[in-house]
């Protein structure tokens, strides 16, 4: 238990820091930048304690917002989708997914691969929304999303197979 | 009363999310009204000295064009200097008033932002250096934006690359007068808006910052006409600008200190009796 929180912790540290120094800096096509620091809500253990994710993801977002100077953008699409983790769990590994041992940081399956799809386009999705908050725009979200999504799950799935712990 | 207390710690998970939503909700809306009270701003202590870290880190790969930038606004400068015609005919009173005007304070972009609808740097200096909200800020090129917020040590800058922006600028031959907006489609282009169809605008003609403004000394650079629309609703015409500057990569800048606006604006507060 107690490694696990370990885990967590050098985690969140960890793709936040590569977050803001790397991932943050990429631009590609001028304005697409890809957000895997979201790995960390997608590879919180599932059993683990809900409370301490709402409030980690908070905490996350928040940091976020300091480096993006953008409010509380990354916030609350962190928090959003902190709460709805479970109902995506449900939907993609089916209505026992808590008595599974669920893993996600393994070799990749189709229902591995529709939960970090949901869970990148809701996170992203609320993130631009609220980003560029005017509707007129709206074609310019879509674009983004869309674009933005496909370099995010690109990078979680290869961050996913370089971290995974080999042993155990 | 112990039903309201069942009620919370039953519900307890879903109360926490709602409120911690409703924060991040409200700093977010906080963010998009104009006159924002920032609580979550690049220009504190941490995200600060983080972004002069990786800048100082950074900066040795853009040496040499930086220093090509400041050569090439030295001779600029010289050549304004050696051109003077007859430093004798300056009448005096002038050119001492016109020198005093301004303040300039060097300053450094450590966090530059393009990429999304609302952009904002950050920069190096901050109130300690004499920085304060609603200065101009430029380089050698051509306008850059606005301070926005400032800490002790670092200042953010609301981008010219921001829609919420609007800075007023004429046509320099013609002196009509437009306000600069930008649209969010591309780094390379801002908007003028509101240019009344009697000026007479042509492709290539340039752009500076308009007089109107006690943000800005008047002629400062921004940009070429590259495309000229009518508005159909309002009968204006609507620019589109190709700025001097490239946004994408910025290294020092200035920072104008005006004296005279305290006093402008104390003027314009005044009511009338």
């Amino acid at each position: 238990m107690n490694s696990t929180l370990l885990y967590n912790i050098a985690r969140f540290i960890l793709l936040l820091a590569a977050q803001i120094l790397i991932f943050n800096n990429m631009n590609f096509l001028g304005y697409i930048n890809p957000y895997p620091y979201i790995l960390f809500i997608i590879l919180y253990p599932v059993n683990g304690n809900k409370t301490a994710l709402l409030l980690s993801s908070f905490v996350l977002g928040i940091i976020m917002d300091m480096f993006c100077n953008s409010g509380g953008v990354h916030a609350a699409a962190c928090v959003l989708l902190a709460y709805y983790r479970p109902l995506i769990f449900k939907f993609s590994f089916g209505l026992s997914y808590e008595y599974q041992t669920v893993k996600l940081n393994d070799v990749l399956t189709p229902e591995r691969f529709s939960f970090i799809l949901i869970a990148v386009v809701i996170h992203h999705f609320t993130l631009f929304l609220l980003e560029v908050f005017r509707l007129n725009f709206l074609w310019e979200i879509f674009l983004k999303t869309l674009l933005s999504t496909l370099f995010t799950i690109l990078l979680c799935i290869i961050i996913i197979y370089i971290i995974k712990p080999n042993k155990r | 009363m112990q039903q309201i207390f069942n009620f919370i710690f039953k519900n307890s998970y879903r109360l926490l999310f709602l409120l911690l939503l409703v924060v991040s909700l409200s700093l977010t809306i906080q963010s998009h009204s104009y006159h924002r009270s920032k609580v979550i701003s690049s220009a504190n202590f941490l995200s600060g000295g983080v972004y002069e870290q990786i800048n100082s880190f950074d900066e040795y790969l853009s040496l040499r064009g930086q220093n090509e930038e400041l050569a090439k606004e030295n001779a600029r400068l010289k050549s304004i200097l050696f051109n003077i015609k007859d430093t004798t005919s300056i009448p005096k009173y002038d050119s001492i008033k016109g020198v005093d005007k301004v303040n300039i304070i060097v300053s450094k972009v450590i966090h530059n932002s393009y990429n999304v609808f609302e952009n904002y740097l950050t920069i190096n200096s901050g109130s300690a250096a004499g920085v304060k909200p609603d200065m101009g800020v430029v380089n050698s090129a051509g306008i850059i934006g606005i301070v926005d917020k400032t800490s002790k040590n670092y200042a953010t800058v609301i981008s010219i690359l921001n829609v919420k922006s609007q800075i007023n600028a004429k046509i320099k031959k013609s002196n009509h007068f437009g306000s600069l907006v930008w649209d969010g489609k591309s780094t390379g282009f801002v908007q003028l808006i509101d240019v009344p169809r009697l000026a007479s605008v042509r492709k290539g003609d340039t752009i500076v910052t308009g007089g109107q403004s006690v943000i800005f000394p008047e002629n400062i650079g921004i940009g070429t006409i590259d495309k000229i629309y009518t508005d159909n609703k309002t009968n204006y015409y609507t620019l589109n600008i190709k700025l001097f500057n490239d946004m994408t990569n910025l290294g020092h800048v200035y920072i104008i200190k005006s004296k005279d606006r305290e006093e402008i604006l104390n003027l314009e507060k005044k009511p009338n009796e």
